[in-house]
């Protein structure tokens, strides 16, 4: 893709961590691949969400992102740029475009740091990013942004209640004036009221000051509301990516599907229609099924097998031996921008 | 922020906060409360200020002894030797009072010097792992298996012949670099500890996120946050710096003659202790038992109180 808009481009991304066992002579059994190519593009003001369950690899994808892992496998690109080719100051600057929103406002601010410490220490950091006014003004200024009161820079984090401290950890992402977000589950340990607050919040910061988000999430109700792209992943894969409303109207990975009966419907009426229950848990990623990452697991699988289909999977379902076999790629749906990777994908939505 | 409800609501809230408090201000708090906590600072205190200023509880000197004046018992305050004398003639309360000093002095230097190393190389061994930890853990590991008297024996009575001079520095360096050699696994291993589950919270990720380097987060957020169990453990390990320093004064090879310390007191005066002078022993021994099981309750009551658990 050319197009200039793009300020996130992520291709083939993937991350694997080796598993050793032994005392003194560490052997390699195995490697646990939490990232397994990984492309993913986000645009200029927009927002990509990234849904998953636990263990799908999405905050590892984060920290690859932000810098804090390094990738075993293909590239990060900011403004067309390939994050991995940079020097020490080339990525020092690029700190202060990518920041990032941390999901458990209780862990990620430092309890023996003021608010003014913990919002300011970028200003410490990065004495070139200081705004004219001084550190304490720009301070406060955030302190403001964020609907926080700027008198309560000397408070420390065990004072302010959980949407608070969220709202510190933002200002802080923000102190360096990024250009890119990656909200890691920001809103998931909040409640539900305050949830609201600090999407809107959010929202409105992209607004005034034109960011980018890619907002990790496993809710996908606020991830339709606040986002403009959605891809969902599993085992560490993409399976379905494209606009929210092709992903969220057009469903085509039955896992998607599963994922969308799981959200609770308010409306009693319907409580028929949540008919998809997914058996089990995840998969470890240290040994993925073979072919399609979800076939273990997938409802729709048994209903196109073949009856004389000779695979069956351990809970004795019948499925195409495709599925077992062949690793489906992302492939376009009846949109080109929408993308979802299953050897059956255009059935899902008649079904 | 747009919404002036919302941040009408926000304001709410933390204007009706909890009060400025800070984690140590919190101990503290916790601590006042405790009668026994209160009896121990004050006895610790006692001999701390005793060891610092010793003229303003004697007049006499320790090392100006008349063997005339040999084995006088306690006259309490109206005589003058209010605590005796002892076998030669010197005057039992110079002699606590200014044995205090070795005492305590190797106690805070021993303990200083061990949690210094203890802090320098838990974080370095927990921060970056890799060969770093294993180098230091084993090092911990290779003395933490050498029995402590047996070093310290050896140790001392290699280098007993050595006269480093009558000061007070000298008189404890020796002994107090072999109790450091012995004394600094504990702390490093808590050291360790701490920092390997401090350093994986979110905003140690937060602080490398902004590119923060990494003395700045081993400074500014892992230690801090770390180091607040390895405190509780000091006044107990104070307490028995100076036990340990009695019984190698008893065996000899701790602090020496003419110097005094309690350890040599208890020594010389058990020897009378059949012989009619009991309080020889049991005026250094009472010192030393207040001494101790003071240092020991505050650091029990410490680690309560900084035990966010028992909150």
């Amino acid at each position: 893709m050319t197009d200039t808009d793009v300020v996130l481009e992520v291709r083939d991304l993937a991350k694997s961590y080796p598993v050793r066992r032994g005392v003194v002579f560490k052997r390699e059994v195995g490697t646990v691949r939490a990232v397994d190519g990984v492309s993913l593009t986000l645009r200029r003001g927009k927002t990509l969400g990234l849904v998953g369950e636990s263990g799908s690899g999405k905050s590892t994808l984060a920290k690859l992102l932000v810098g804090v892992e390094k990738p075993t496998r293909g590239q990060i690109l900011v403004d067309g740029v390939d994050v991995s080719e940079l020097g020490r100051a080339d990525r020092r600057r690029l700190r202060s475009t990518l920041q990032m929103v941390f999901q458990d406002p209780y862990t990620s601010l430092n309890p023996r740091m003021s608010v003014g410490e913990i919002v300011g220490e970028a200003y410490a950091i990065h004495p070139d990013v200081t705004p004219p006014g001084g550190r304490d003004k720009a301070v406060r200024e955030l302190l403001d942004r964020v609907g926080l009161n700027p008198d309560h820079v000397n408070r420390y984090p065990h004072q302010f209640s959980g949407g608070q401290r969220q709202r510190i950890g933002i200002a802080r992402a923000l102190a360096v004036r990024p250009r890119i977000l990656i909200c890691d589950e920001p809103v998931s340990a909040l409640d539900v009221s305050i949830q609201g607050q600090v999407v809107n919040l959010l929202e409105e910061l992209q607004d005034d000051l034109g960011l980018s988000y890619l907002f990790i999430a496993h809710d996908l109700s606020v991830v339709r509301h606040i986002a403009d792209e959605v891809a969902v992943m599993y085992l560490g894969r993409i399976v379905e990516a494209g606009g929210d409303a092709e992903v969220y109207d057009r469903t085509s990975h039955p896992y998607t599907r599963a994922l969308m009966s799981a959200v609770p419907v308010p409306d009693p009426t319907r409580r028929e229609d949540r008919a998809i229950v997914l058996e089990g848990d995840m998969p470890s990623p240290s040994d993925p099924p073979s072919g399609c990452h979800f076939h273990t697991r997938c409802w729709l699988a048994p209903t196109v097998a073949d009856p004389s289909s000779g695979e069956t999977r351990p809970d004795g379902a019948r499925i195409p031996s495709v599925c077992r076999h062949d690793s489906p790629k992302l492939a376009p749906q009846e949109s080109p921008d929408h993308l979802a990777a299953c050897h059956f994908a255009l059935d899902a939505p008649r079904r | 922020m747009s919404d002036p409800s919302v941040s009408a609501l926000i304001a709410e809230e933390t204007e009706g906060g909890a009060p400025q408090r800070s984690f140590w201000s919190d101990a503290f708090r916790t601590l006042r409360r405790r009668p026994t906590v209160i009896a121990a600072a004050v006895i610790a205190l006692f001999f701390l200020f005793m060891a610092t200023f010793p003229w303003v509880f004697t007049d006499k000197d320790p090392q100006r002894c008349d063997i005339a004046d040999s084995r006088i018992p306690p006259q309490w305050f109206g005589g003058e030797h209010p605590f005796g004398t002892n076998v030669h003639g010197c005057d039992v309360l110079a002699e606590l009072v200014y044995g205090s000093r070795p005492s305590l002095l190797l106690a805070f230097l021993v303990v200083g010097a061990s949690v210094l190393i203890g802090i320098v190389l838990g974080t370095l061994s927990g921060y970056y792992l890799g060969i770093v930890d294993a180098v230091i853990s084993r090092t911990v590991e290779v003395f933490l298996v050498v029995p402590l008297l047996l070093a310290a024996l050896l140790l001392l009575s290699l280098f007993r012949t050595v006269d480093l001079g009558d000061g007070l520095l000298a008189t404890i360096i020796q002994p107090a670099i072999v109790l450091t050699m012995f004394g600094w696994m504990g702390y490093t291993r808590y050291v360790r500890a701490s920092v390997l589950e401090t350093k994986n919270l979110d905003y140690v990720t937060a602080a490398r996120v902004l590119g923060a380097s990494d003395a700045r987060i081993m400074f500014r957020h892992v230690l801090p946050n770390a180091i607040g169990t390895v405190t509780a453990l000091v006044p107990t390990a104070i307490a028995a710096v100076i036990g340990t320093e009695a019984v190698l004064a008893f065996l000899g090879i701790g602090v020496r003659p003419p110097a005094v310390s309690w350890g040599i007191m208890i020594t010389e005066g058990s020897e009378w202790f059949t012989g009619g002078s009991q309080y020889l022993l049991l005026f250094p021994l009472g010192c030393l038992l207040a001494t101790v099981l003071a240092f020991v309750v505050l650091g029990d009551n410490l680690r309560d109180a900084l035990d966010p658990k028992l909150r």
